[in-house]
C-alpha cells in the first residue's frame, strides 16, 4: 500500500488506509477489470452480429429481359426499379446501362424531355448512351453484359461490367446487334 | 423585378464573390461591424425584409419546410455570435490601443468561482430547457418521414443532413474521393493541428482581431464563407436535380441549366493544340499534373522568400510552416475549382477515371 499511498507526494488519509487493504484492493480491481472486459467484448460481439442482418438480401444478378422487338429506339425504363438497369436501343444496338451514378452512387433519373439522365445528388448529367457531359461525374455510366439466349430472349448479366473509359464498350458482349 | 434581381445574384457564381467581398469588408471594418448600433441597424432592416420576402409563396415554402425551420434559427444565432465576438474584439482592441488590458484581463474578470454550484446549476438548467424545447418541437412539427429506402430509386433532390450540405455542395466541384474523404480528412486534421501550429500567444484568453488579423481571417473565411455559406446554398437554393433555384424561384423540375463540362486535358490537347488526346494516360494529363505540383510547392516557397513569410518561417520553423501552407492551399482548392468551373466549365484538372483519381 505504501507505494500507492505516497504516489504523487501525497499521503493517503488515515481513514482510507484502514478501510481497504492491499489484497481487497486487488480483488476489487480484478473483478472490475473482468467485468469491464466482458462488457466491451459483449458489445463488440453485438456490433459484429449487427453487421449480418436477419434478411436474405440477394438481388438477382441476372435476368431475362424479353425480346429485342419489345424495345423501341431510345431509353427503356421497365427494369429500372426491379433490377437497376436501363435498356437502351441506339443505332441498332441494345445495351444494358447501370443506373448507378459514377460520381457517388446516387440513382439518376431519365428526363425524357431533355433526353438525358440527371442525377439528383450533385447534378451530373449523362447522354442517353450513358456518356457523362455535365456535373462532377468523372466517367460514363457502366454497362452490363447482354447476350441472347438460344430461345431468342435477352439476358442481362450484372456481374460483368463494361466501362467506356477502358474501351470496353467495343466488347461484343456489351451490346446486342438487332 | 427586385425578386428577379435577387434570384439572379444569389446564384453562387455571383453570390460567392459577393460573400467573399462582404467578408473582406467585415474583417476590414470590424470596428464598425462590432458596434451595437450596427447590429441593431442590421436587425431593424433585416427582419422586416425577411418578413416581406416571406410574402412570396416560393420563399415561404422553403422557409417553413419542417427541415429548414431550425436551420433558419441556427443561422440567426450564428449571425449573432459572430457579431458578438467581433464586438468583444473591437472593444478589446480599442482598450489595448489605449494601453489598458483587455476586458478579460481586468481584475474583476479574473476572479474565480466554483464549478459547483455555479456551472453545474447553469448546465442543469440548460439541459432541462433544451429537453422541454425539443419535446415541444417534436409535438408541434411532424418529422418529415419519407417512404422506405429503395436501392433503385432516389428522392429528388437527394439531400444530405443539413450539416453535410456544405460537403455535398463541394462534391459538385470534386471527385467523391477528394470531397468525400481527402478534403474532410484534411479539415479535421487541420483543425486538430491548430494548437500545435499556432505558437503565437497573442489572443489567448481574450478577444482580439488586431493582434491576429491573418489567423482570424483565414479561419473565418473557411468557416463562414466556405462552410456556412455553402450550407445555406445547399439547404435553401438547391432544388430538383441539384439545380440552383433562387430564393423566389419555383422549383420547376424541368428547369434546364446548360452545363457542359470538360477536363483540362481536353482543353489542352483538343482545343489548344488541335490534336487527338495522347493514348498514354500520364502524357494526357501532364498539364494538370505539372500545375498541381506547382500549386502545391511554389506558393509556400515564394512566400518564404517574402519579408512576412521569412519572418513566419523563422518564428515557427520549417515543419509548421509547410504544414500550414499545405492546409491553406487545400482550403484554396475549393474556391479555385468553383471559379474555374463557372468561368471555363472546367471539370477536372487531372482526370484519370481509369484509376479513380481525379482532381
Ligand atoms: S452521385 Fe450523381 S452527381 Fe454525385
Amino acid at each position: 500500500m505504501n507505494t500507492l499511498a505516497i504516489k504523487g507526494g501525497k499521503v493517503m488519509s488515515e481513514e482510507t488506509k484502514t478501510n481497504i487493504n492491499r489484497r481487497e484492493f486487488f480483488s476489487y480491481l480484478t473483478v472490475g477489470w473482468v467485468a469491464f472486459t466482458a462488457a466491451v467484448a459483449g458489445l463488440l460481439g453485438l456490433t459484429f452480429r449487427f453487421t449480418f442482418p436477419n434478411v436474405n438480401f440477394e438481388p438477382e444478378m441476372d435476368f431475362l429481359a424479353g425480346n429485342p422487338a419489345d424495345y423501341e429506339e431510345g431509353v427503356d425504363e421497365r427494369w429500372k426499379v426491379k433490377y437497376g438497369v436501363w435498356i437502351i436501343k441506339l443505332e441498332g444496338r441494345l445495351a444494358a446501362l447501370s443506373n448507378i451514378c459514377t460520381h457517388l452512387g446516387c440513382i439518376p433519373n431519365w428526363l425524357a424531355g431533355e433526353r438525358k439522365f440527371k442525377c439528383p445528388c450533385h447534378g451530373s448529367g449523362f447522354y442517353q448512351n450513358g456518356i457523362n457531359f455535365e456535373g462532377p461525374a468523372p466517367r460514363p455510366l457502366e454497362r452490363f453484359k447482354i447476350t441472347m439466349t438460344p430461345e431468342g430472349t435477352i439476358k442481362v448479366d450484372k456481374t460483368k461490367i463494361y466501362r467506356y473509359e477502358k474501351g470496353q464498350w467495343d466488347n461484343p458482349e456489351s451490346y446486342l446487334e438487332v | 423585378m427586385i425578386k428577379e434581381f435577387i434570384n439572379y445574384i444569389s446564384d453562387p457564381i455571383r453570390s460567392f464573390p459577393i460573400m467573399a467581398i462582404l467578408f473582406f469588408l467585415q474583417m476590414k471594418f470590424y470596428r464598425t461591424f462590432g458596434t451595437k448600433k450596427f447590429y441593431a441597424l442590421l436587425m431593424l432592416i433585416g427582419i422586416p425584409l425577411v418578413f416581406l420576402a416571406a410574402t412570396d409563396p416560393n420563399f415561404l415554402l422553403i422557409l417553413t419546410w419542417p427541415d429548414n425551420v431550425p436551420i433558419s434559427l441556427l443561422i440567426l444565432s450564428l449571425g449573432f455570435f459572430t457579431w458578438l465576438s467581433f464586438h468583444k474584439a473591437a472593444v478589446n482592441d480599442a482598450r489595448i490601443e489605449a494601453g489598458e488590458p483587455p476586458v478579460e484581463g481586468t481584475p474583476e474578470m479574473r476572479e474565480k468561482v466554483w464549478c459547483w454550484p455555479n456551472l453545474v446549476y447553469t448546465e442543469l438548467f440548460m439541459m432541462i430547457a433544451a429537453t422541454v424545447f425539443l419535446i415541444a418541437w417534436a409535438i408541434i412539427f411532424k418529422a418529415p418521414l419519407e417512404e422506405p429506402a429503395n436501392p433503385t430509386w432516389a428522392p429528388n433532390p437527394a439531400k444530405a443532413p443539413w450539416y453535410f450540405l456544405g460537403l455535398q455542395e463541394m462534391l459538385v466541384y470534386f471527385d467523391p474521393w477528394m470531397a468525400g474523404v481527402v478534403l474532410p480528412g484534411i479539415i479535421v486534421v487541420g483543425l486538430l493541428a491548430i494548437p500545435y501550429l499556432d505558437t503565437n500567444p497573442k489572443g489567448n484568453g481574450y478577444y482580439t482581431i488586431k493582434e491576429r488579423p491573418m489567423a482570424i481571417s483565414l479561419f473565418l473565411f473557411g468557416f463562414l464563407v466556405l462552410w456556412i455559406f455553402l450550407i445555406i446554398i445547399g439547404v435553401f437554393m438547391r432544388g430538383p436535380n441539384w439545380t440552383f433555384y433562387g430564393p423566389f424561384e419555383f422549383w420547376d423540375f424541368h428547369k434546364v441549366q446548360a452545363a457542359f463540362n470538360i477536363n483540362l486535358s481536353e482543353f489542352f490537347w483538343v482545343k489548344g493544340l488541335n490534336m487527338p488526346m495522347p493514348r498514354s494516360i500520364f502524357l494526357r494529363e501532364i498539364v494538370g499534373i505539372v500545375l498541381t505540383f506547382a500549386y502545391l510547392s511554389l506558393p509556400g516557397f515564394l512566400f518564404s522568400k517574402m519579408k512576412r513569410g521569412k519572418e513566419m518561417l523563422e518564428r515557427i520553423g520549417n515543419i509548421r510552416y509547410y504544414f500550414l501552407v499545405f492546409l491553406v492551399l487545400s482550403m484554396g482548392t475549393l474556391p479555385i475549382k468553383m471559379v474555374l468551373r463557372w468561368l471555363f466549365s472546367l471539370k477536372y484538372i487531372i482526370a484519370m477515371p481509369e484509376f479513380e483519381f481525379n482532381l
